[in-house]
């Protein structure tokens, strides 16, 4: 009997957290408006976000596109086709790639500094005391660093997508001796640029909701040193699953 | 302050810079639709017709014993000749091609893309902007091929079975087998 009423309320506490979240959604995207007035506060952030990201993002696409390489190679070669190589890595970074990697690496980089910096604001009083100043803490907080991460995402997803590729024509061309001629006219006769769009829509999207996570678990953190690192964790688990989940959601859309 | 101001801006620009510039490449580059800016001066075109191009595809490669020399430019349709008008761009680099070559629409493995190969003729003037190829050779359609043969076989078959082996299993009283079969 028990066991129902948990569970019950298990459910409801789970629905409680998918309104929560979707209320905060509202209240930072009516901020996002009056933040471009301000456009230094979101510059910074961009900053923090994006090009602080830079680094780990080229290092991994370019090592996830030399896999591609290889495996990719291995693979056609079985049938005599190793000249589609370029169109396997193309279209595998583009379409699924690159967006999801860049989402779980921006999540793990970006998101978890947002979450923490704000739920530290959080336990250090610095929200309640922009509150008491009547300082919108959303508005001057928590919508920049939103914006950030909206902007920087696709912009990092592109940046990935490009260095992949390099890093499969590097293995492809310079290592298994593909034609580079070959390897690029049929990249350009198998991408469309409706893949392009798709990748592009993706990461918006995973932008969206890594950011919009990141921000919301830091702003609902608990303000103790152990709630902030709570809090930091369910923003990555979080982040994963719903990436993930988004994913198959367009992927299948998009057929 | 205003130091530090300046070096955040500075990162920012240069980090949507390459943003923008890796979109830019994702999206004007790499679709074949898109516009190439790169290797319209280094190749000459020029135009064959063809009979039947098959799986021709723009972007396709253009070899010559193997060697990739240039590729398919424009597939379209010249109704005066009812043919199919293949325009080629090859390398400058190779600009001795008897314009006596001989193009034949072939495929690379049993089931990979067509490509067009050259083979050279004897002339002692090369091709240049604009010639046609005069000698060309359809694609083989596989599909066509197999029918072609399953029709033969199974008409070779039907002729010389109808007039053996019906007359003899009707006779020998076997027709139960079949129809048991097919129930099952």
């Amino acid at each position: 009997m028990s066991g129902v009423s948990q569970r019950r309320s298990m459910a409801l506490d789970a629905l409680a957290k998918l309104g929560s979240v979707a209320l905060f959604l509202l209240r930072v995207l009516g901020q996002c408006i009056p933040v471009l007035a301000r456009p230094r506060l979101v510059i910074a952030q961009i900053y923090n976000a994006g090009a602080r990201s830079l680094v780990i993002i080229m290092l991994c696409g370019l090592f996830v596109g030399m896999v591609l390489g290889l495996q990719g190679y291995q693979l056609l070669e079985r049938f005599g086709s190793e000249s589609a190589l370029g169109v396997v890595a193309a279209l595998g970074l583009i379409k699924e790639l690159g967006p999801v990697l860049t989402a779980l690496l921006f999540a793990g980089r970006a998101g978890t500094s947002l979450c923490s910096e704000i739920g530290l604001m959080g336990a250090t009083d610095q929200l309640a005391a922009m509150e008491m100043m009547a300082v919108d803490p959303v508005r001057h907080v928590v919508a920049p660093r939103f914006l950030g991460g909206f902007i920087a995402m696709p912009l990092l997803a592109a940046i990935f997508n490009c260095v992949g590729i390099y890093g499969a024509q590097l293995v492809g061309v310079t290592m298994m001796g593909i034609q580079p001629g070959t390897f690029w006219s049929q990249v350009q006769g198998a991408v469309g640029l409706r893949d392009v769009n798709e990748g592009f829509i993706k990461s918006l999207v995973f932008g969206a909701a890594c950011s919009l996570l990141a921000v919301y678990e830091g702003y609902h953190a608990e303000p103790t040193a152990a709630g902030v690192g709570l809090a930091t964790t369910r923003t990555v688990v979080t982040s994963a699953v719903l990436v993930l989940l988004l994913d198959y959601v367009l992927t299948a859309a998009f057929l | 302050m205003a130091q530090a101001n300046r070096s955040i801006e500075i990162g920012t620009g240069l980090f949507v810079l390459l943003g923008f510039a890796a979109l830019g490449f994702l999206t004007t580059q790499l679709p074949g639709s898109g516009l190439q800016l790169t290797r319209a001066s280094q190749s000459y075109a020029v135009v064959a017709d063809f009979d039947d191009i098959g799986g021709l595809k723009v972007g396709a490669p253009v070899t010559m014993a193997g060697v990739r020399v240039g590729q398919v430019n424009a597939i379209s349709y010249d109704s005066s000749v009812y043919k199919a008008r293949v325009s080629l761009s090859i390398d400058r680099q190779y600009d001795h091609i008897p314009d006596d070559s001989d193009a034949a629409i072939q495929t690379s493995g049993l089931l990979g893309a067509n490509y067009i190969a050259l083979s050279p003729g004897g002339s002692d003037t090369f091709l240049h902007g604009g010639s046609q190829l005069q000698f060309t050779q359809s694609a083989i359609v596989l599909e066509s091929l197999i029918n072609k043969l399953f029709a033969n076989f199974s008409g070779s078959k039907d002729s010389s079975g109808s007039k053996d082996n019906p007359g003899g299993k009707d006779a020998s009283g076997n027709t139960d087998k079949p129809s048991g079969k097919t129930s099952k």
